[in-house]
């Protein structure tokens, strides 16, 4: 009847799994029964469960990327915590099997479930406004997209009360992954939550590729496009052509395990190094589906903060596309120590150090952005310049470990370690909250205390350069990655080092916190009545914060880059915008049910409850299938209510 | 001027690190010519690609303070956004660095490949099997083999030939250079030579499952004389590896102590390859 699930799934005997799992049943009900008793429930589901709006859903995406930030964090402060314990002949306090589970959700959650969800939201939210549009190409599926990222995440954490997490590190290599070596259910959770979730990412990067290719405001050419528009374009592309393979991969897998098929197992004429070249082909776009988004958001915040245009506009997005094309070159990477020839070996490792050509260019060309301006040093420009000196380091280190007889004594040490993190903490990460801090007046009509903000760049610059910087030196003394514990006790000092740097970006996680909650008290002296706080370059900053759900009342024309700098230019007060009635998406539960019967289907197919199963694939599909039979698809919007929300906009502006 | 006493003390914490990581028993303080070469590859690199990343890092602090809006002194150009000839210098300076690392990293893998053999003299042959999780060293032509122990003689090359009898895993001795992954029904291969007698640490270097943790092993790099006087110990012994043994060795167990094997039947390796990690009397797992 229930499969493999009985009750010595949930962890009562270990007492830490059991109290994290307690306080976030008590979390979460409470915060359930908050919303309940306030009624807030019929809001909630019409405003933000069934919207189909790009803002709210986008919003929604950086909101899940936050939680899931204290996820990711709280499991690596313990490993930072068991390695600064586990010296000598101690053994810390985390046994193996707990700690490889700890390392394995880590890598998962902060990559899927926070930097991807993050860099999703930043470019759902901002894409349309920028490029003078009223949605995404398809709103609904962008809703269907969401929660099924929203599923995948759920599934990953019910793993921490109902059974157990992959030990195989992020990527689970076979055999290792296989069934012979992890008989547990940890694997299936981890391959489950991720194709939901990749399902979701998928439809999504199609949405948005689409979505810049097909909508955008009349005169919006390419070459007029904004930079992040550019980014975001290689990005979806990235992902449109990358995320098919990690289905697929993590298909073959799954008919290993499930249906006994021999793609990657040991015997039987499997091969795990197959398995190995396709994780890393979709595996090395997918950090620059993560980072170019990131570029994009610094140059915006550092043009517009420089108070002008962009150096090397034609550049900056030739070196876009580049890395978009180069990246798919050069996966093998991360597997020099394979066994492959000479020949292979240096063909991938120069191909991976040209990617460094267009990415040094980007840099020079945010240098000279810089040079001539008139810089306000708001928190969004504290992480651009934070990113830009910390960068370059990772890059340095990244190209070193490019050249593969280098790569023979630093792969897989603590010094590869501290490579990523230094280029996704110094790059996604920085972007990621500089993107936040930058649009955040846009989401929401107020902006963020910029005190606050910029303490909380301090503490994560610094507490980036103290936990990552002793882990560089420890992969050159021979520390190598994934360890529980180790026998060299004079690497114990570094291992606290970097346990303090844990804590210090424990304080700017903190601080984000506060500095959210005093914001929104505050909120009455931090309005941006204008809708242009920053004195802005394009359209997102034309119209009023928060938008309407239809964004622009009269579609923006073009005539160059920099669109709304030349409307603020060259604006005739007088000319008054023809106004006409709209239509706009009507919300839709299409995504909500989706993801509801695809947790299902997930969680029993994990615990081999088959008739659960289909149960839910069979939901999934009605709920399709109502939808396709939907009538009424819009809600219309009269002149009077645009006309009313124009004028009171103006009104405001014209009051300040 | 003397240094102030915090000074002193700043100083002296940024003297010790790269002593501490230099007399480490780490990549940068090698005992033989593979990981000499690596980590030459290693500084020449590093300092080639700091000629530009430190002036990039000044000149991102100095721009942007120079730049800020309450300098008065400073010239602004609201409308610049192009220039020829600094964007031909963009494009030029990196692809110039990375020309001439790639020509290290083109000769560098060839030097480097770890299949290719170090020197004409007759290598010391070793077959190393990765197992749950622990390390079996065979010594084909002497018939020996030794867990979690690797002896082998000081100025001679090695050759390895490497597989594994379960999952991935890495062999990697840092101080001794390159490593390379162990992989069953697969044969790798890897040439070391140690140039100084001494004990050195070697670990797997690819996560492998609960035990990896404890999967590590001495190697001890003695003199000809010391390395010929431990296999006729070796060989003195009274436990031999055949299938059955094997096939106890390879049920996992982790932190097992080190011990040698005074028989080894002949081609027990090759065997293991071909059974993709068992013997063919075995079952596989």
């Amino acid at each position: 009847m229930f499969g493999k699930l009985t009750w010595d799934a949930i962890p009562l005997n270990e007492p830490i799994p059991l109290a994290t799992v307690c306080v976030l049943l008590v979390g979460i009900v409470s915060v359930l029964g908050l919303v309940t008793w306030k009624g807030w429930w019929p809001y909630l589901w019409r405003e933000w469960i069934t919207s189909t709006d790009h803002k709210r859903i986008g919003v929604m995406y950086v909101i899940v990327a936050l939680v899931m930030l204290l996820r990711g964090f709280a499991d690596a402060i313990m490993m930072r915590a068991q390695l600064a314990l586990a010296a000598g002949h101690a053994a810390g306090y985390l046994p193996p099997e707990h700690y490889n589970q700890i390392f394995s959700a880590h890598g998962t959650i902060m990559i899927f479930f926070v930097g991807m969800a993050f860099v999703i939201g930043l470019m759902n939210f901002v894409l349309p406004l920028q490029l003078g549009v009223r949605d995404v190409a398809f709103p609904v599926l962008n809703s269907v997209s969401f929660w099924l990222t929203a599923a995948g995440v759920l599934l990953v954490n019910v793993s921490l009360g109902v059974g157990e997490f992959a030990r195989t590190g992020w990527l689970a290599y076979p055999p290792l992954s296989e069934l012979a070596y992890s008989p547990g259910v940890g694997v299936d959770y981890y391959l489950w939550s991720l194709q939901i979730s990749g399902l979701g990412t998928l439809l999504s990067g199609i949405n948005l590729t689409t979505t810049i290719l097909k909508i955008r405001a009349p005169g919006m050419r390419y070459g007029r496009m904004p930079v992040f528009c550019w980014t975001a374009l290689a990005s979806n592309l990235l992902i449109v052509a990358a995320f098919p393979i990690l289905t697929a991969t993590f298909a073959m897998l799954l008919l290993d395990r499930y249906l006994g098929f021999h793609f990657f197992t040991n015997d039987g004429g499997g091969n795990a190094m197959m398995y190995i070249n396709l994780i890393w082909g979709w595996g090395h776009p997918e950090v620059y589906i993560l980072i170019l988004p990131a570029f994009g958001v610094f140059s915006e915040v550092i043009s517009t903060f420089s108070g002008k245009p962009l150096f090397g506009y034609r550049s900056m997005v030739m070196a876009t596309m580049a890395i978009c094309v180069l990246s798919f070159m050069v996966w093998l990477h991360h597997f020099f120590t394979m066994g492959a020839g000479a020949n292979v070996n240096a063909f991938f490792g120069i191909a991976t150090m040209i990617i460094a050509v267009p990415t040094g260019v980007k840099i020079f060309n945010w240098l000279f952005t810089l040079y001539g301006g008139n810089i306000r040093f708001t928190a969004p420009v504290y992480w651009a310049i934070g990113f830009m000196v910390t960068f370059v380091i990772g890059g340095m280190t990244g190209v070193l470990m490019a050249i593969p007889p280098a790569d023979f004594v630093l792969h897989n040490s603590l010094f590869l370690i501290a490579h990523f993190h230094n280029v996704i903490i110094g790059g996604v990460l920085f972007g990621a909250m500089a993107g936040y801090s930058y649009w955040f007046p846009k989401a929401f009509g107020f902006r963020l205390h910029d005190g606050l903000g910029k303490a909380v760049f301090w503490c994560w610059f610094f507490g980036f350069y103290l936990a990552f910087m002793p882990l560089y030196a420890l992969g050159l003394m021979g520390a190598t990655r994934r360890m529980q514990h180790y026998a060299d006790p004079s690497w114990q000092p570094l291992m606290l080092v970097a346990m303090g740097g844990a804590v210090v970006i424990f304080i700017g996680i903190f601080l984000t916190i506060v500095q959210l909650i005093v914001s929104i008290r505050t909120r009455e002296r931090r309005r941006d009545l204008t809708g242009d706080p920053w004195n802005g370059r394009t359209l997102e900053w034309s119209i009023s914060s928060p938008p309407p759900a239809w964004n622009f009342a009269v579609l923006p024309t073009v005539t160059g880059p920099d669109a709304f700098w030349s409307m603020k230019r060259h604006r005739n007060p007088a000319e008054q915008p023809h106004l006409v009635p709209l239509s706009v998406p009507k919300h839709s539960p299409l995504g909500f049910f989706v993801a509801f019967f695809a947790v299902i289907l997930g969680f029993s197919l994990i615990w081999h409850i088959w008739w659960l199963a289909l149960v839910g694939l069979i939901g999934a599909i009605a709920a399709c299938l109502r939808h396709a039979w939907r009538v009424d698809l819009e809600d219309h919007v009269s002149v009077a209510t645009i006309g009313e929300h124009e004028r009171a906009h103006q009104a405001q502006v014209a009051r300040t | 001027m003397k240094p102030k006493p915090q000074a002193r003390c700043l100083l002296a914490a940024a003297a010790l690190l790269p002593m501490m990581i230099s007399c480490s028993r780490g990549v940068l303080n090698p005992q033989g010519p593979v990981g000499a070469d690596e980590k030459l590859i290693l500084i020449d690199a590093t300092v080639i690609m700091l000629a530009v990343v430190i002036p990039v890092i000044l000149a991102t602090l100095g721009f942007a303070w120079w730049f800020r809006s309450r300098n008065k002194h400073a010239q602004r150009r609201p409308d610049w956004e192009y220039s020829g000839r600094i964007e031909f210098i963009t494009w030029s300076i990196p692809a110039m660095i990375v020309l001439f690392l790639s020509g290290i990293a083109w000769i560098g893998s060839h030097d480097l490949d770890p299949p290719k053999p170090l020197s004409k003299a007759d290598p010391v042959e070793i077959e190393v099997i990765s197992l749950d999780w622990k390390w079996l060293f065979i010594y084909p032509k002497e018939k020996l083999a030794a867990l979690n122990q690797l002896v082998i003689p000081i100025g001679t090359p090695v050759h390895f030939r490497l597989t594994s009898g379960s999952v991935m895993n890495s062999f990697f001795v840092p101080q001794l250079g390159s490593q390379i992954y162990t992989m069953a029904g697969m044969t790798t291969q890897l040439n070391l030579l140690a140039s100084n007698a001494g004990t050195y640490d070697g670990i797997s270097a690819q996560f492998s499952g609960d035990g990896f943790s404890d999967m590590r092993f001495d190697v001890r790099a003695v003199s000809p004389e010391e390395y010929q006087a431990w296999l006729t110990a070796t060989r003195g012994g009274s436990e031999a590896l055949d299938a059955s043994r094997y096939a106890q060795l390879a049920e996992p167990s982790r932190a097992d102590e080190p011990m040698t094997f005074s028989q080894v039947p002949p081609g027990l390796f090759d065997d293991v390859v071909h059974n993709h990690g068992a013997t063919s009397a075995g079952n596989h797992r």
